[in-house]
């Protein structure tokens, strides 16, 4: 947030560009028909300020002449029909553009949010890692918001006062050049003081938001660990520290007001002053009864100066609104560098063409078919048109793999790991020395720098990247659960998994005996990733999740770090029922969850540094040994 | 509502006044300069402006747009200087209300509504109060001021926009009503589209790991199409405002020019004049541009009142916990007595986390606690340092019922290291100040050794300068836990108890820690929540709890003998231990 803040302040060249082309593409119909209100409604309604006049002058001459109403009447009622039917198209054209721009706006909106999800869902997990998470959630939350103001006030209003500019500034051309040149220099007088106060604005404007960021980060901070401030007497503390923060965005924000609210009324009166001016050169003009220049011709009068003076009313007042939009704008144009910045990512590549299907075995050989059997297979293609189909049995070769997140520090060293079908395999090594690396690896988060990783003899990056993930169920270090009800959140592992075979993943996993006891059973609503539920709970309900897609392989990387080593027991015999015959890959930090396993793999650094079972590795007297008998320390 | 809101003003409070009154100096200028312009040119067009008139009308009207800008910016400072002021007000007390808060009031508000609250919600109030007190008083003194001239300046035929204003209103009236509803659910539901964008960014592997990509997609687009949809069906309503007023500005201005004509012409400029004519048209753009811009109050007024619903709805949370009238400020023993204690979160639950416990700890001893996952342990621990209250029974520390203690320095004296614990960014000195802010080097290197921190911190490049990132990132789970018990030691407490602090340190750093609790702070309490039988299995007790109730109390070889849980952790942690080696 606070990041993505700071970068407020450049916006990328072309974005205006750009964002207007992605509206026009959005809406191609729509959107020009809209601009073509706009344009009508802003022409319409700068045109009456002459009819207005040519009444009043016709009233005038009618005075003159002593002319009675029937005489004036049918002038009058010339000029006053065509006003009406200015008007009531003015009225048709100002309510159907300002209920399409609704839907302009919203529906704008709406395929940017979609867009930028659709994007995000695409990108590898490298940008997760790389990117803070409140970074990207601000995209959301704050970067197009920013846009709604810009499409539906900002842009509009531009375009609009634009057009008026230019029309009332060729009437004003046509009844007097000279008065019209004082409105000029008025003008780029406001103008200056716009850019200038504006300018200003929007500079604390965006200060205000980097401070609003850096509040909300540490309001964020204290609420998220409020237990602690409780159990610490740290309330006065934690409050006196918040006013602090609390101050400079009063600060920042006072100002960004300020500015902004000074604004407003500058230009009005510097229009004000202006209207006198013009009124002053106009009666001085006329005093001094001096030639008049104008595209009309016309002899100045009294009957120029008024109108005069009201067109440089609106003039003056169009600029005023404009002024109103520039931290919209501003703010808008960040947002949407932003919202672009995303866009542009590079999404995960796959060029895999082995794909996964369901298979079933006739006569010895595997043939593919549509019914859920528990056999795999990968269907290979070939270039010459035919088609091989393997069976799914969980042989996964890891052959010296090297690996590195960032080029300069290598993670993986010369790695091989060889899981023959059905074993288990674990692993077991300090923090930071590449366990969760390597089955991010296997199931293509990241991809190798070096060797080979063959699953059942077929390299991994031929396989696509869907049905190689589809082919693992990976129970994560940390557990994300999604807003729903519990069966939702367990069903996730396989959509079309009716109640029954989730209950019964429930209960294989050993979660079944605590959901029953939650307020509605498995119907319970989860929110806020399941805060409701201890750790473990959650946990096991991740495990769950992971059972019921019923996987050839398993990933578990601490999938039981919080629970009891006696719920940890049943789980494990409920995976072991569950996983009979089929690979599982075991990472864990406690010694007791890798003990059974086929094989245990000690890294250290990146380099697997023993290799063996439990009872190998005890008599082995290596570092697993020392880790068992607690000589040495895991962090 | 509106009464509690007020109360955080406070020091802005002339600032606040200060501004209607500036407001309406502006508004008085701003209306009296286009009288005097009209006048001005009444005269010019009467053909009697001499080079005199024409310096007097300037100056003065120069000199009242130079007081009208003056006023202006005054008010736009002091309307600025009090609604910022308010928001920051109204963010203090907001905080200072959660500080107040107990953990049953924590439980109640999730942290991301809080931080929302305090943010967005205050904003939107800050930004509604600065229109109330500027533009509120603005918009229909405008009205009042542009219609009095109109009248004076344009006779009769003024009256016109009598006329308009019932039919504004209620077309108002009609807009909000009818909008207002839609937005109520609508930010509702893009509070929960946001909240899925959320779990999606944070569970990003799970979604990937199930390849659920397209499922999250679609599941997605149908709630932001939903949002849309109820968005600009609330915006075309909205959309009705602007035509609205053109409408009656258009009305007026048909109505004026025909009537107004034939009135001039018909009395020969005897009932009206042309200047008079001409100054109608004029006041009638005023006063219909602040009719509108008090609608577009109307509706920021109205969706801000959610937003300060909510900030009031933890302004007026009480405490459920607070001091008792006389308190006890000394805590004489680690004495812990449990009488008879029922315990449910909620009222409404309606099953108690736990269920009738009995229990006497004596100062000094080493409890061990163990027990499955969601049996309440940790309720428990929780009512020792009164957390929360208990439902039924009471619970006793040094002898004296917890109710009856000063809180603070009942949870001075009674140091929780809760499971789920946090860092905060700042220096390790820093965080281990919060046990005790005047604590010395001396003591803080103390207490670190005690919990086994020192070895790790003298080893990184700033030892106890390092900074700490948010959430305590930049350090290992088992290097938070052992910092998060120093912090603890430092209150040098009567009463220590660890809700599984130890998890992720390794046994025999966990052996240490325990030797060193034995060693130095014998006459402190010491309760111990784990899920290793290694942790507790020297305890003077074990508590075995189960479903909120407790299963058996004993030493390690007593529920060795008789406990059947017991037996069975004990196993599934030592299963092999008696086929490769003896026991330790």
């Amino acid at each position: 947030m606070i990041m993505a803040m700071n970068k407020a302040h450049t916006v990328k060249k072309g974005t205006v560009g750009r964002l207007i082309k992605t509206l026009f593409t959005f809406f191609p119909v729509l959107l020009p028909f809209v601009l073509f209100l706009v344009v009508f409604n802003a022409i319409v309604q700068a045109a009456p300020a002459i009819f207005q006049q040519n009444v009043i002058a016709l009233i005038e001459k009618a005075l003159k002449g002593q002319k009675t109403w029937g005489q004036a009447a049918p002038g009058i009622w010339k000029y006053l029909t065509v006003l009406i039917v200015l008007y009531v198209l003015a009225l048709i054209a100002s309510f159907t553009y300002q209920r399409l721009m609704a839907i302009i706006t919203q529906g704008s909106l709406a395929k940017f949010r979609e867009k930028c999800f659709k994007k995000m869902e695409s990108l590898p997990i490298r940008y997760f890692d790389t990117n803070a998470h409140g970074d990207i959630m601000s995209i959301y939350t704050n970067d197009i918001d920013t846009l709604r103001q810009m499409i539906s006030q900002s842009f509009p209003q531009l375009l609009s006062t634009f057009i008026s500019l230019v029309t009332l500034f060729v009437i004003m051309l046509y009844y007097s050049i000279i008065l019209c040149a004082v409105v000029i220099l008025g003008m780029i007088l406001m103008l200056i003081v716009t850019k200038a106060l504006g300018g200003r604005s929007a500079k604390y404007f965006i200060k205000q938001q980097v401070t609003l960021g850096e509040t909300e980060g540490f309001i964020e901070e204290m609420m998220n660990g409020q237990k602690v401030v409780k159990v610490f007497n740290h309330e006065k503390q934690a409050l006196k520290d918040f006013d602090a923060v609390n101050e400079k965005l009063f600060e920042a924000s006072r100002l960004a007001n300020t500015y902004s609210n000074i604004l407003g009324p500058i230009l009005h009166n510097m229009s004000n002053i202006l209207y006198v001016l013009v009124a002053i050169a106009g009666s001085s003009l006329l005093l001094l009864d001096a030639p008049n220049i104008s595209l009309s011709g016309m002899a100045l009068s009294i009957s120029i100066v008024v109108p005069f003076l009201n067109m440089t009313k609106q003039f003056t007042g169009s600029i005023g609104q404009v002024s109103q939009q520039i931290n919209a704008v501003v703010m808008g144009l960040g947002g949407a560098s932003r919202i672009f910045d995303l866009l542009d990512q590079e999404s995960e590549e796959d060029e895999g063409y082995v794909t996964l299907v369901c298979a079933k075995e006739e006569n010895g050989e595997i043939v593919e078919t549509n019914e859920r059997t528990g056999l795999w297979a990968w269907k290979h293609p070939h270039k010459d048109g035919t088609i091989t189909l393997t069976k799914l049995t969980g042989d996964v070769v890891l052959d010296s793999v090297d690996f590195a997140y960032n080029p300069d520090k290598q993670i993986l060293h010369n790695v091989s790991v060889f899981a023959k079908p059905g074993e288990k395999v674990a692993f077991v090594g300090a923090t930071g020395a590449g366990k969760t690396t390597i089955t991010n690896l296997i199931n293509r988060f990241y991809d190798i720098a070096d060797g080979k990783i063959r699953y059942d003899g077929i390299n991994i990056n031929k396989i696509k990247k869907a049905d190689l993930r589809r082919s693992l169920g990976i129970v994560l270090q940390d557990t994300n659960l999604f807003t729903g009800t519990v069966l939702d959140n367990i069903r996730y592992g396989r959509l079309d998994a009716n109640d029954n075979e989730c209950e019964a993943a429930a209960k294989l996993v050993g979660a079944h005996d605590f959901i029953t006891r939650l307020p509605d059973g498995y119907n319970t609503m989860l929110t806020n990733n399941g805060s409701n539920l201890s750790q473990g709970q959650r946990q096991l309900i991740a495990i769950a999740r992971a059972a019921v897609a019923d996987p050839p392989v398993m990933i578990l990387d601490e999938a039981t770090s919080s629970i009891d080593t006696r719920t940890e027991a049943i789980v494990q015999r409920g995976m072991d029922a569950l996983m009979l015959g089929r690979t599982v890959f075991v990472i864990a930090h406690r010694l007791s969850t890798v003990q059974n396993s086929d094989v245990i793999m000690v890294l250290d650094h990146g380099h697997i540094i023993e290799r063996g079972n439990h009872e190998a590795l005890i008599a082995q007297k290596g570092q697993y040994y020392q880790l068992y008998t607690g000589a040495f320390e895991l962090e | 509502m509106i009464k509690t809101l007020l109360k955080s003003v406070r020091e802005y409070k002339t600032d606040s006044i200060k501004t209607p009154f500036i407001v309406t100096c502006e508004v008085i200028l701003e209306c009296i300069i286009p009288f005097i312009i009209a006048k001005f040119i009444n005269k010019l067009q009467a053909g009697q402006v001499t080079t005199h008139d024409i310096f007097f009308y300037g100056i003065i009207l120069f000199v009242m747009a130079c007081m009208s800008l003056f006023f202006g910016s005054w008010a736009g400072i002091t309307c600025s200087r009090a609604s910022a002021g308010l928001a920051k007000n109204l963010r203090h007390d907001l905080f200072e209300s959660v500080q107040g808060f107990s953990f049953s009031n924590i439980d109640k508000f999730s942290a991301s509504s809080l931080v929302t609250r305090m943010t967005t919600d205050i904003t939107n109030v800050q930004m509604a109060y600065m229109m109330i007190i500027r533009v509120a008083v603005r918009a229909p003194l405008m009205v009042i001021f542009s219609f009095t001239l109109a009248y004076m300046m344009g006779g009769r035929l003024s009256l016109i926009f009598l006329f308009t204003i019932p039919f504004l209103g209620i077309g108002l009236a009609l807009v909000i009503k009818n909008a207002m509803p839609i937005f109520r659910t609508v930010f509702y539901k893009y509070d929960k589209l946001n909240a899925s964008v959320q779990e999606n960014i944070n569970g990003i592997r799970v979604v990937k790991s199930f390849v659920r990509e397209d499922y999250e997609f679609n599941k997605f687009n149908k709630a932001a199409d939903d949002v849309r949809k109820d968005f600009t069906k609330a915006e075309m309503i909205l959309a009705f405002n602007a035509p609205m007023m053109q409408f009656c500005l258009y009305l007026v201005m048909v109505f004026t020019l025909s009537f107004g004509s034939y009135l001039v012409i018909s009395s020969h400029a005897t009932i009206l004049n042309v200047g008079q004519l001409s100054s109608i048209l004029t006041y009638s753009f005023q006063i219909l541009i602040s009719l509108m811009m008090l609608s577009m109050i109307f509706v920021m007024v109205t969706m801000a009142a959610e937003s300060a619903e909510r900030i009031v709805a933890v302004l007026n949370e009480k405490s459920t916990l607070t001091n008792p009238e006389d308190p006890i400020y000394e805590v004489p023993n680690g004495d812990i007595t449990f009488n008879n204690v029922s315990f449910k979160y909620s009222t409404k639950a309606d099953r108690n986390a736990l269920e009738n416990i009995n229990l006497h700890i004596k100062s000094g001893q080493t409890i061990g606690i163990l027990g499955g996952t969601g049996s309440s342990k940790t309720s428990l621990i929780q009512l020792i340092s009164r957390l929360y209250d208990t439902t039924e029974g009471d619970v006793l520390v040094g002898g004296h019922n917890v109710k009856d203690y000063d809180l603070v320095t009942l949870r001075d004296q009674v140091a929780v290291v809760l499971q789920k614990n946090e860092l905060f960014s700042g220096t390790i000195a820093e965080n281990l100040r919060w046990g005790n802010k005047d604590a010395t080097d001396e003591e803080i290197k103390a207490a670190c050794e005690l919990a086994c921190a020192d070895e790790f911190i003298e080893l990184m490049p700033n030892k106890y300068e390092t900074h700490i990132e948010q959430g305590g990132s930049n350090v290992s789970g088992g290097q938070k836990q052992r910092l998060c018990i120093a912090r603890a030691l430092l209150k040098k407490p009567k009463v220590l108890i660890l809700d599984d602090s130890t998890s992720a340190v390794d046994t025999k750093t966990d052996a240490k820690i325990r030797d060193g609790f034995k060693k130095f702070i014998p006459e402190t309490t010491k309760i111990i929540i784990a899920q290793r039988i290694a942790s507790v299995q020297d305890a003077d007790q074990i508590i075995i709890m189960n479903k909120g109730t407790i299963a058996d109390i004993g030493t390690h070889d007593e529920l060795l003998a008789r406990n059947e849980i017991y037996q069975e952790t004990y196993y599934s942690q030592n299963k092999k231990d008696g086929d490769d080696h003896g026991n330790e």
